[in-house]
């Protein structure tokens, strides 16, 4: 066991506390560079789909992780961001101008969405929060001479400075990838300065923040607009990959998903932000093997159990009925939620560090260490 | 005029049905301070266990719109034992994803049961009209007014007046003292989501003539309820029914006199000025906040 001991005040602030971290991640970084000539096409495909999901994720984590303020509507700061870059590539705008440009713009919707929800809180913001991602959906659809209404918007391949960059090839992950670091550099970054101490410090209590001589509306506005400014990078890379973008896809399903994502993965690190990527992205492979291998593998598991040939088919039968049932996919989305909200409440990543201080404290590990507590009464709920 | 009063009426009736999921809403949230998410797949749910007695089992109307509510009082109990009873007194943010998983649980396998198509249910209002002039109301949207009237009088009384509505109004502002004083808070909390559940069924019930069952109408609609909710103030009881009959005149209106497109956003857009301008809705009341 590694023991830390801080000797300067840059101690509570290093990006890398130890040598440790810069080994770990290093070699992260390696396998993530050489994983386009490794993996299988599909594989690839997904990874790109993860990277951009982890993007929204650590928006999202600045916003409802550190910031405390929950949002249903993320899918609709996507759309901005991936319509913008649709628009603006019909008059042939250069990649960096409209991926910037969608940025910004999302920002500035972020902010305008920011100064209503500066008086609400928590049941009531995220009501307000799915109206404003319904609004921006029937807009879309609506607007034909911009989005081109229902039937949607194709995207030509992107060109970064004169090179084709198709959307299933190594470039495009790998400047997804870039996009996703830099997002995650430029959070931790954030958290580190005033400004990421003011939004924690609003999530924890924001009448002891605003007694502390913090600006609550002016950073809850910052939030709002960093966070969709971020989502909207990401939605230029969405409509890349997908190529064809059109207004169902941003539904609210979608921004369930992304919530899903960070509650996954843990809402209180920008590590459950990917952990939740990978796992949301990954369920569709999954249940894939699973319609398609899973029939056999029990039946196997049935015939060795002393299961006549007879009996072993028609389980594999019953199984394959049973994994091809139309909406199983929803309905493990369900039980996943309610069984990560009962009893993971901190997500993937929070697994990971009781499993670390399990082994670090050897004998003397206590479940009371990451106890949550109650509350039970009203006045103290709200603050 | 005469088209702006048939608009009014059908708005008031698709309005009712919001504010009945409205109720449930309410009810839910006055006792624990929790909001539901899943109140319109419970909803889903209640209308197809009512398909199931009256539809595939031939029961009575009446005898399998009442099957469906005790039933459904019991899913309700058993939904809060095992999803909510176990985070209550986390943050709202956790309960309302543990009820959006819910919901979509409910929704899934309510479409492997009972499939992908729109169920009907015959009712003894399903045909019949009422003339009254040159207006006709049609008698199934009739008695979903007339039930939500009846609802929300029996849950204003029984709020204000019992013992049990003053103990869940009790426990929902203070659980621990509430828990002192004597109240058993599990079990009123237990009831207050079977009468949740059972609110539901009834708006299932009611609704499946207009808009038929299937595995999604709880999404929309439920969705559709929260602007009612709030305009209502979340936590009033006539609130939910006064917003709900708002929500859904203005929805109306929109569709006849706005251009396409308004009618599924006007909701919203009165949602987003009532959070703006009077975020504490029509009837509700004004938290002070503790430090």
């Amino acid at each position: 066991m590694r023991f830390l001991f801080k000797t300067d005040y840059d101690d509570d602030i290093r990006l890398f506390p130890h040598s440790g971290y810069v080994v770990s991640y290093g070699l992260l970084i390696a396998v993530l560079l050489i994983a386009p000539y490794v993996l299988s096409s599909y594989l690839m495909s997904q990874l790109v789909f993860v990277c951009i999901y982890a993007t929204v994720g650590v928006a999202l984590l600045i916003l409802t992780g550190f910031t405390g303020q929950a949002s249903l509507g993320h899918a609709a700061f996507l759309a901005i961001g991936a319509y913008t870059a649709a628009y603006l590539q019909k008059y042939n705008v250069p990649f960096p101008v409209y991926f910037l440009a969608a940025g910004l713009l999302t920002g500035l919707i972020g902010a305008l969405v920011g100064f209503p929800a500066l008086r609400l809180q928590g049941i009531y913001l995220v009501i307000a929060t799915i109206s404003f991602a319904f609004i921006v959906e029937e807009i879309l659809a609506r607007w034909e001479s911009v989005t081109n209404g229902n039937e949607g918007m194709r995207i030509k391949t992107l060109s970064l400075l004169g090179v084709a960059v198709p959307r299933d090839s190594p470039a495009f992950y790998f400047l997804c990838l870039a996009v996703l670091v830099l997002t995650i550099v430029g959070t931790l970054n954030l958290l580190r300065s005033p400004t990421g101490r003011a939004f924690v410090a609003i999530r924890d209590s924001e009448t002891a923040a605003r007694s502390m001589g913090v600006n609550v509306a002016l950073y809850k506005v910052k939030s709002f607009a960093i966070s969709a400014a971020i989502t909207g990078f990401a939605g230029v890379l969405f409509a890349h990959k997908l190529s064809f973008i059109s207004p169902e896809m941003f539904t609210l399903q979608l921004s369930i998903e992304f919530i899903i994502v960070i509650l996954i993965g843990g809402t209180f690190s920008l590590h459950g932000a990917v952990l939740g990527a990978i796992f949301i992205v990954m369920i569709d492979p999954f249940l894939t093997y699973l319609k398609d291998d899973m029939p056999g593998i029990i039946a196997g598991v049935a015939a060795t159990f002393g299961a006549g040939a007879e009996a072993a088919a028609n389980v594999q039968a019953k199984v394959a009925a049973f994994a091809s049932l139309n909406g199983l996919k929803g309905a493990i989305y369900g039980v996943i939620i309610v069984l990560f909200v009962l009893f993971e409440p901190l997500g993937l990543y929070g697994r990971w560090l009781k499993i670390k201080l399990f082994f670090q404290l050897f004998p003397l590990y206590k479940r009371a260490t990451f106890k949550r507590q109650k509350i039970y009464v009203k006045s103290e709920r709200n603050r | 005029m005469l088209d702006f009063v048939q608009q009014l009426v059908s708005g008031i009736a698709l309005g009712c049905v919001y504010g009945l999921i409205a109720l449930g809403f309410v009810l839910v949230y006055k006792a624990t301070e929790v909001v539901n998410f899943a109140q319109g797949d419970l909803m889903m749910l209640g209308g197809f266990f009512a398909f199931t007695f009256i539809g595939m089992m031939g029961l009575n109307y009446w005898v399998g719109f009442a099957g469906a509510v005790a039933a459904m009082a019991l899913f309700g109990m058993l939904a809060e034992r095992i999803v909510v009873r176990p985070i209550l007194g986390y943050p709202q943010f956790s309960i309302i994803m543990a009820t959006i998983g819910l919901g979509y649980f409910l929704r899934s396998v309510a479409g492997m049961i009972w499939g992908t198509d729109d169920l009907k249910i015959e009712t003894p209002f399903s045909q019949g009209v009422l003339r009254i002039g040159a207006l006709v109301l049609a008698y199934d949207k009739l008695s979903v007014i007339a039930a939500t009237v009846i609802l929300c009088t029996l849950f204003y009384l029984f709020f204000n007046k019992t013992t049990l509505g003053t103990a869940m109004r009790a426990s929902s502002e203070n659980m621990l003292a509430a828990y002192y004083m004597g109240i058993p808070v599990k079990r009123v909390v237990s009831i207050v989501w079977a009468i949740s559940a059972a609110v539901a069924t009834c708006a299932g019930v009611l609704l499946a003539p207009i808009t038929f069952i299937h595995s999604n109408v709880g999404l929309v609609l439920g969705l559709k309820a929260f602007p009612a909710a709030v305009l209502g103030g979340f936590g009033s009881i006539p609130g939910a029914v006064v917003g709900g009959v708002l929500i859904g005149v203005i929805e109306s209106m929109a569709g006849f006199y706005l251009p396409e497109g308004w009618k599924d956003v006007a909701p919203y857009v009165v949602l987003l000025a009532v959070l703006l301008l009077k975020p504490e809705g029509l009837f509700g009341l004004h938290v002070r906040k503790k430090v």
